[in-house]
């Protein structure tokens, strides 16, 4: 659904993306991994056409994206440190993504604005909200409008437990639905029951792409995180 | 475009500082006007307190809230928005909004106190400065990242267009005096649109005392009509330039 063909992007001495390929496909659930600063989020905000790469291509459905816009309207993208207008209040940002993108008749998912208890906070401005309230906000805006595709840049960062695990049952019952999704985290426990596929980065070099079970299976591991380690170590040694 | 255009002048409307300069405009005019005796003077000191204020508060406005709105910016670059939409209202919303204030602020007093051809040359032209500071402001802002830098650039501007500019066409008048440079200064005006708004105004006053080195040549070069509309088309190109300029780099830029 998402081809990427070796695309580079350099902050001024800084490769933040070396000649990166990738293919995500539907149905997927997909965990980017990999150290701080090694370019999980520029992957993504490339994807997203926030970043413009300095070289290669991105395919989104196979249709080149660079200029395109129309395709972000099949993509629900909650970014790692949503910033939304100060002045604006929760409601006003919510009618105004819904301005923007409803097209069809479809109604808007508005399943975790309830269950993220938003409803009783719509009249505050956006500058008020603490960091996990924002991130409802960012959450329940990726989820609203029914994307194909689900781009969740570190999503339960400063969430507490419980909506942490309301997000999580919503990822689940999305991927079931047959969307695909893209998850950075760093809490690796979390991703264990979601993932399908994991793609792990290092240095803006992909290191490697691996099914889950296969990588379970490779490392002799039940659990991703201690998979991850012992991956991890290796390379050190090597 | 018109549904991120409405959300872009909802926002200055709901900053007061349009509405603080449209007053600011009003009283001044105002002033002027029952000060002097003659409504044709009260239009020059008018014009040069409007070649001042209009350029700096556009620049600067305009500088500052396209920084403050980076946060709507990123919003909707991740959106199914098209970042031409983007970049394109925001400068429809600062244009429309500060030639709106520039209308009722000094437009509206010269009508009533000077409806003629000047008073209308007058309200045009500073509608076209306003245009030209705002796209002036967007190209500065979208080139520097740091906001406190950004908003020094366009300060510097204003003191360049304004100010620095005079004392360097006078200095080149004086270091060359001794050749023929009038033509070379018709072309060195073009590169300052407020000096080109001022000659552009005084040519359709005709008080040729009033009209400066620059002013004088070119009214001896073109002649009434023609220095009107050249001058009236190079001031559309200073808008349309830096627009179409910020537009590219905004297209490529990274958020």
């Amino acid at each position: 659904m998402i081809n990427t063909k070796n695309i580079t992007k350099k902050f001024g001495k800084l490769t933040a993306l070396d000649n990166v390929s990738v293919t995500f496909s539907k149905g997927e659930c997909i965990a980017l991994l990999g150290p701080n600063g090694c370019g999980k989020t520029t992957l993504i905000k490339t994807l997203l056409g926030m970043v413009v790469p300095d070289s290669g291509s991105i395919y989104f459905n196979n249709e080149l994206i660079a200029g395109k816009w129309m395709y972000r309207s099949r993509i629900g993208y909650m970014p790692q440190i949503g910033r939304y207008p100060e002045n604006m209040t929760i409601a006003n940002v919510i009618d105004m993504m819904k301005d923007i993108r409803k097209e069809s008749n479809e109604k808007p998912d508005e399943e975790l604005v309830n269950a993220f208890g938003l409803k009783n906070l719509m009249q505050k401005k956006m500058r008020t909200l603490s960091g996990g309230t924002t991130q409802k906000v960012s959450a329940a805006l990726a989820f609203m409008f029914h994307p194909d595709v689900l781009i969740l840049d570190e999503p339960t960062a400063g969430l507490d437990p419980l909506l942490s695990e309301k997000l999580k049952q919503k990822i689940i019952r999305e991927k079931e639905n047959g969307k695909l999704i893209l998850i950075t985290s760093h809490i690796l426990s979390e991703l264990d029951n979601l993932v399908t596929e994991v793609f792990y980065m290092q240095e803006g070099k992909l290191l490697f792409h691996k099914k889950l079970s296969a990588l379970k299976e490779e490392t002799g591991e039940i659990k991703l995180s201690k998979a991850i380690a012992k991956i991890m170590t290796a390379q050190e040694l090597v | 475009m018109k549904k991120i255009l409405k959300y872009v002048i909802v926002d200055i409307a709901q900053n007061k500082i349009v509405l603080i300069y449209t007053l600011l405009l009003l009283v001044i005019s105002l002033t002027v006007f029952n000060l002097e005796d003659n409504a044709a003077k009260g239009m020059l000191s008018l014009l040069n307190i409007v070649l001042i204020i209009v350029p700096l508060i556009c620049i600067i406005f305009s500088t500052i809230y396209i920084y403050n709105s980076s946060e709507f910016i990123e919003l909707l670059v991740s959106q199914p928005v098209k970042r031409r939409t983007i970049w394109l209202s925001i400068f429809s919303g600062l244009a429309s909004s500060l030639s709106l204030a520039f209308f009722i602020g000094a437009g509206i007093p010269v009508l009533l106190f000077e409806f003629s051809a000047t008073g209308i040359t007058m309200i045009v032209t500073g509608i076209l400065l306003s245009i030209i500071f705002v796209a002036i402001a967007l190209l500065a802002s979208v080139k520097t990242r740091d906001k406190a830098k950004g908003i020094g650039v366009a300060i510097l501007l204003w003191l360049y267009f304004s100010i620095i500019f005079d004392g360097l066409v006078l200095f080149i008048l004086f270091q060359f005096s001794d050749y023929p440079v009038e033509k070379f200064m018709i072309g060195v005006s073009a590169l300052n649109p407020i000096d080109l708004a001022r000659v552009l105004i005084i040519l359709k006053m005709d008080v040729s005392v009033m009209l400066g080195y620059t002013g004088a040549v070119f009214q001896d070069f073109f002649g009434n009509q023609w220095g009107i509309i050249i001058s009236g088309i190079i001031l559309t190109a200073w808008a349309a330039f830096p627009l179409m300029l910020s537009l590219r780099r905004f297209n490529r830029k990274d958020l």
